[in-house]
C-alpha cells in the first residue's frame, strides 16, 4: 500500500476537526454569524469525514495485516544546529484507533444531541465552538505519536472543559466551579509538561516511538532506567491524575457537572475523564520499568475507585451520583493499568464511556423515567444498599456517608493548606508594596482604591 | 543592488516626529485622532518596509544616501540589524493599533500629539546606531509619561524616583564603559551601574512600583505604550549583554526569575484591572530576561521569540481591558462585569490574546515558552520548572480575568457598548497576527535564531578579545550584521 494514502487519510481524520474549529473561529469574527443549522451541519459533516478517514484507516491496516501506521506531517518548527524539533507526527495502532474512533463517534452523537438540546440557547454557538476546539483537542492527543503533539491536544481539551463547564457564566457556581478545574488542570499540565522536558533530557526525544519502543502498541520497550521510570513515571501520573480526576484531584468532578448536559457526557462521563488513563497507557512502556511506580498507579487507582463509591452513594442530585460513579470505573482502568493489563483497560474504557454517555444525556428525563417505571411497575421503586448494611456496622456507615456527602473534603483541605496561605503571602506582600509607595508618594499612592464596587471611574476621569 | 536607497527608517523616525508637531495644532480631538491615525499607520509602513529592506540583504553603505538626518563624522545615527529588524516595526504596529483602539470619546483625553511624540523617541530608540545614541534615547523616552502625569495632576515621585535613578545609572554606567574602553580589563563598577538600570528600566522587583505607580496614575493607554515595547530588554541585550560577565548574568537570571514568580503570584491576588495587567506583563517581561540571560543559543532565541510574542498579546490583551474600561471605567476583579453579551468579539481577542502569552498551543507565543523552558531547564532543571510554574500561575490569573470581566449576569446599560468597527479592526490584526505566528512559527524563530547567534558571537567577541572595544568606529549597516550588538564605543 503506498504510504501516500494513508498521508491523505490520516490527514484527512486530523484535518477534518481542524476544519472544523477554522470555519468555527472565523465566523465568530464575521459580522454576520453562522445559524444554528449550519454550525450543526458542519459539525456533523466534519465528525462524519473524520470518522470516515479513521475507519478506511483501520480498514486497509486490517486487510493488510499492518499494526503501526505513522504519518509524518514534518518539523513545525526546528532549529538543527540546536537540535530542537517540534516534530508533528501521528499514529495508529491499535490503541489510537479505538480512542479516536470513539472520539468521533461520541462527538458526532453529543452533536446531534446538542443541537436540539441546546435549540434557541443564547449560548448555542458558543457552545459548538468550544465543542469544535475539543473535538480537535482529543483527535490530536489520541493520535499524538510525540509527547509534545500530545500536550498540544491534551491543553486544548483542557481549555475547551473549562470554558464550557462556565457555560452557563450568568450564574457564578458555574464560574467559581470552571476556575477550580482550570487550576486542577493547570496543575496537571505542568506536571506533563515537566515529565515531557525530562524524556526529552532522559531519552532525547520526545518521538513514542524512541520513548516507548518502535514496536506496535503495547509491545515496546522504553530505553529509560528504572529510576528515569519511577521519576518521569510519578510526573505523568501526576498530570493523568489531575485530568482523570484521580485522588486527590477529585473533587473537581462533580463541579465540572454545572455544564451543559451534552458537555458533561461527553467530557467527564466519556472522554476527557479517560485522557489520562489514555496517556497512562500510551506512555506503559515506561511504567512496566518500575514496580514502585506500578505500585503507586494501582494504589491511586484503587483508592480513587473506593473514594467514588463512597461519595457517589450521598450524593442527592443524578449528575454528581454519574460523576462519582465515572470516578470509580476511572479508578479501577487505572488500577488494571497499574496491575499490567492492556487490552483490558481499553476495552473497559470504551464500554464506560458509551454507557456513561447515555446515562448523561438520559439524566435530565430521569424523573420522567421513574415514573414511567413505577407507573409500569404499579409502586414505587425499592433503593436498599443490602451489600453495605451486611458488611458495615451502622456507626461506620453514618461515618462514611458523612465522608461521601462531603466529599471527602478534598477542596476544602486544597484550600486550606495550598490556596489560603498562597493568598494571604501575596496579600501581605502587596500590603508592603502599598506602604513602600505611600512613603515614596508622600501622599496615598493608589488610586485603584477608590474603586468601589459598581463604580466608574473611567479612563480619564 | 542599486546605490540609491530610500531611507525608510528614518523616514518612520521623523514622520511621527512631524506628526506630533502637526495634531497639537488640530483643536479638534476627533480630527487630531483621525491625523495620528494615518501618520501612524503611514509610520507602521514605513517600519514594516525598512524590515523587508534589511531583509533584503543591503550591501554595506549602500544605504541611506537621501537621509534626512544629519550624520556626525564617521558614522549614523539610525540603523537597524538581525535584532532590532523587527522591532521598529513592532513597536509601530503597537502605536497604531492603540491609536485605532482609541475611542473618539477618549481622544480629547488621550494626547495623541504626545503618543506619536512618544513614537519618535520609541522608534529612534530601536534603532539608535551607537550605545551613546541607545542610552539617551532610553533617557529621553522616560518623558512623556512623567509629562503627562505633571499635566494629569498626579502623584509622580514614585516614577520620578525610579527613572531619575534609571537615567543617572545609565548615564554614568555607559560613561565608566566608554571611558574604560582602552582597559583591557572590563569595568566592573560601570557594568554594575548599566545592569542596574536596565533592570529598573524592565521593572524588575524589587525596584518594579514605579510600574504599577505608572498604571495607577497615567491613562491606560500611556501606560501600555511605554512598557509594551519592552525597552529595558534592549538596553539588556544591546548595553549589558554583550560585556557581562558570566556570573552578573546569572544573578540577573535568578532576580527575573523571582520577578516572574512573585509577579503572578501578585497578579492572582489584584483587586483591580490595571494593577492585574500590570503585574501579568511584569511576570512575562521577566521570563524575556531570564532567557536572555541564559546566553545560550535556545535560551536568547527563545527569548526573542517571547519578545515579540509577549509584545504583541499582552498588546492586545491591554487594548482589551482598555477598551473594556473605556465601558465601564476601572473595574474590580473582585466582582464579575457580565460583558460578554455587548462584547464578545472582545471576549475573544481577550482570551486569544491572554492564552497567547502564556504560551498556549497553536498561538504566537507557544514555541518560545516551549524553547526557553527547554534552554532553561538545560542550564538550570530548577528554573525550567519555575518557568512552568510561572506559565501556570499567569494561565490561571488570565482565565479569571476573563470570567471576572466577561462573565455574570448581562450588564444593564443606557447605552450601546457594542464593538466600534476602529475596534474591530485591531483585533482582526492583532488576532491574525497572533495565529498566523502561533500556526506557522518557523521563519520567525529562523531570525531570531540568527539574530540570537549573532549577538553571542559578538559576546564571544568581546569576551576574548576586551581590546577591541577601543575600535573606532560605531557605524552600523544593515549589511554590517552583528555589528550593533557588538557594542563597540565611539
Amino acid at each position: 500500500m503506498s504510504p501516500w494514502v494513508f498521508d491523505l487519510l490520516g490527514l484527512g481524520t486530523i484535518g477534518s476537526p481542524a476544519l472544523l474549529l477554522t470555519v468555527f473561529g472565523l465566523a465568530s469574527l464575521a459580522p454576520w454569524p453562522l445559524s444554528e443549522r449550519a454550525m450543526a451541519r458542519w459539525t456533523a459533516a466534519c465528525v462524519s469525514s473524520g470518522l470516515i478517514s479513521l475507519s478506511l484507516i483501520l480498514a486497509i491496516m486490517w486487510g493488510t495485516g499492518l499494526r503501526h501506521v505513522v504519518v509524518e506531517i514534518g518539523d513545525w518548527v526546528s532549529l538543527p544546529d540546536q537540535g530542537f524539533h517540534f516534530h508533528l507526527k501521528f499514529i495508529f495502532d491499535p490503541l489510537s484507533i479505538p480512542f479516536a474512533g470513539l472520539t468521533f463517534i461520541l462527538t458526532g452523537v453529543v452533536g446531534a444531541f446538542a443541537s436540539r438540546y441546546l435549540h434557541r440557547e443564547p449560548g448555542y454557538r458558543r457552545f459548538f465552538q468550544y465543542f469544535a476546539v475539543f473535538l480537535l483537542g482529543m483527535v490530536v492527543a489520541a493520535l499524538a505519536g510525540t509527547i509534545e503533539t500530545l500536550f498540544l491536544g491534551w491543553e486544548l481539551v483542557g481549555l475547551s472543559s473549562a470554558l464550557l463547564v462556565a457555560f452557563f457564566h450568568e450564574r457564578a457556581a458555574p464560574v467559581f466551579n470552571a476556575q477550580r478545574i482550570w487550576s486542577v488542570y493547570r496543575i496537571a499540565d505542568a506536571a506533563f509538561m515537566i515529565a515531557a522536558l525530562a524524556l526529552h533530557r532522559a531519552a532525547g526525544a520526545g518521538d513514542f516511538a524512541i520513548l516507548a519502543g518502535s514496536d506496535a502498541w503495547p509491545m515496546g520497550e522504553s530505553p529509560l532506567t528504572s529510576t528515569q521510570a519511577l521519576g518521569v513515571g510519578l510526573l505523568l501520573l501526576i498530570a493523568a491524575a489531575g485530568k482523570s480526576a484521580l485522588l486527590p484531584f477529585s473533587g473537581w468532578l462533580p463541579r465540572a457537572m454545572e455544564g451543559p448536559t451534552p458537555s458533561s457526557a461527553v467530557f467527564y462521563g466519556a472522554l476527557s475523564v479517560h485522557l489520562g488513563a489514555y496517556l497512562l497507557l500510551r506512555v506503559s512502556p515506561i511504567l512496566e520499568l518500575s514496580t514502585l511506580l506500578c505500585a503507586a498507579v494501582v494504589i491511586i487507582g484503587l483508592s480513587s475507585a473506593l473514594f467514588g463509591a463512597i461519595a457517589g452513594r450521598a450524593q442527592t442530585d443524578v449528575k454528581s451520583a454519574l460523576a462519582f460513579a465515572s470516578l470509580t470505573q476511572v479508578g479501577l482502568i487505572t488500577a488494571e493499568i497499574g496491575l499490567g493489563l492492556r487490552y483490558i483497560p481499553l476495552i473497559h474504557i470504551i464500554g464506560h464511556a458509551s454507557l456513561r454517555t447515555l446515562q448523561l444525556l438520559r439524566s435530565p428525563s430521569l424523573l420522567h423515567d421513574y415514573h414511567m417505571l413505577e407507573n409500569a411497575i404499579g409502586g414505587r421503586l425499592r433503593h436498599e444498599d443490602r451489600l453495605a448494611r451486611r458488611w458495615l456496622s451502622a456507626s461506620l456507615r453514618r461515618r462514611l456517608y458523612r465522608i461521601g456527602l462531603n466529599r471527602g473534603q478534598l477542596d476544602q483541605t486544597i484550600d486550606r493548606f495550598i490556596a489560603r496561605p498562597f493568598t494571604r503571602c501575596f496579600q501581605w506582600c502587596d500590603r508592603m508594596e502599598r506602604r513602600w509607595t505611600d512613603s515614596l508618594a508622600g501622599r496615598r499612592s493608589r488610586e485603584s482604591d477608590r474603586v468601589a464596587p459598581g463604580s466608574s471611574l473611567g479612563e480619564e476621569p | 543592488m542599486g546605490s540609491l536607497r530610500f531611507p525608510w527608517l528614518e523616514l518612520g523616525i521623523l514622520l511621527p516626529l512631524l506628526g506630533a508637531f502637526w495634531t497639537q495644532r488640530r483643536r479638534d480631538p476627533d480630527v487630531a485622532r483621525r491625523d495620528g491615525l494615518i501618520i501612524a499607520g503611514l509610520t507602521l509602513g514605513c517600519m514594516v518596509v525598512a524590515w523587508i529592506d534589511f531583509k533584503l540583504a543591503v550591501p554595506p553603505g549602500a544605504r541611506d544616501l537621501w537621509s534626512p538626518i544629519p550624520r556626525p563624522s564617521g558614522g549614523e545615527f539610525f540603523a537597524i540589524d538581525e535584532l532590532s529588524a523587527p522591532l521598529p516595526a513592532m513597536g509601530a504596529l503597537i502605536y497604531y493599533l492603540t491609536i485605532l483602539g482609541t475611542l473618539r470619546t477618549k481622544a480629547g483625553e488621550f494626547s495623541i500629539s504626545r503618543t506619536l511624540l512618544s513614537e519618535s523617541i520609541l522608534l529612534a530608540t530601536f534603532a539608535a546606531a551607537t550605545p551613546w545614541g541607545l542610552v539617551t534615547m532610553m533617557a529621553i523616552g522616560a518623558l512623556p509619561p512623567y509629562v503627562e502625569l505633571l499635566r494629569r495632576r498626579r502623584p509622580s515621585r514614585v516614577y520620578l524616583a525610579h527613572m531619575g535613578l534609571f537615567v543617572v545609572f545609565l548615564m554614568l554606567g555607559e560613561y565608566g564603559v566608554s571611558r574604560a574602553a582602552s582597559h583591557a580589563e572590563q569595568p566592573l563598577g560601570p557594568i554594575l551601574l548599566l545592569t542596574i538600570a536596565t533592570l529598573l528600566r524592565s521593572g524588575v522587583a524589587p525596584v518594579h512600583c514605579w510600574m504599577t505607580d505608572l498604571f495607577e496614575h497615567a491613562t491606560f493607554g500611556r501606560a501600555l505604550l511605554f512598557v509594551t515595547p519592552m525597552v529595558g530588554a534592549y538596553g539588556v541585550a544591546r548595553l549589558v549583554l554583550p560585556i557581562a560577565p558570566d556570573w552578573a548574568l546569572e544573578v540577573i537570571s535568578i532576580m527575573s526569575l523571582f520577578t516572574a514568580v512573585y509577579a503572578a503570584g501578585m497578579a492572582l491576588v489584584q483587586r483591580e484591572s490595571r494593577r492585574f495587567f500590570c503585574y501579568l506583563f511584569l511576570s512575562h517581561s521577566s521570563l524575556v530576561l531570564v532567557g536572555i540571560e541564559t546566553a545560550t543559543s535556545v535560551g536568547l532565541t527563545a527569548s526573542l521569540c517571547l519578545w515579540l510574542s509577549a509584545s504583541l498579546s499582552l498588546t492586545g490583551f491591554g487594548l482589551a481591558l482598555r477598551c473594556v474600561e473605556a465601558r465601564v471605567g476601572r473595574s474590580l476583579m473582585t466582582e464579575f462585569h457580565g460583558l460578554y453579551e455587548h462584547i464578545p468579539m472582545m471576549a475573544g481577542l481577550f482570551l486569544l490574546s491572554g492564552l497567547a502569552s502564556i504560551g498556549f498551543p497553536g498561538t504566537a507565543g507557544f514555541v518560545g515558552l516551549e524553547l526557553l523552558v527547554n534552554a532553561a531547564a538545560g542550564a538550570m532543571p530548577f528554573v525550567g520548572m519555575s518557568i512552568v510554574v510561572v506559565a501556570a500561575l499567569n494561565g490561571l490569573a488570565i482565565i479569571q480575568a476573563y470570567f471576572r470581566i466577561f462573565a455574570g449576569p448581562p450588564r444593564a446599560t443606557s447605552i450601546d457598548l457594542r464593538i466600534r468597527p476602529s475596534e474591530r479592526v485591531a483585533i482582526l490584526i492583532i488576532s491574525a497576527l497572533i495565529l498566523a505566528a502561533g500556526l506557522y512559527p518557523q521563519p520567525g524563530v529562523s531570525d531570531r535564531h540568527q539574530a540570537a547567534d549573532r549577538i553571542l558571537q559578538a559576546r564571544a567577541g568581546n569576551a576574548s578579545a576586551t581590546a577591541a572595544r577601543s575600535d573606532a568606529g560605531t557605524t552600523m549597516a544593515p549589511g554590517q550584521a552583528g555589528k550593533l550588538v557588538e557594542r563597540v564605543a565611539p
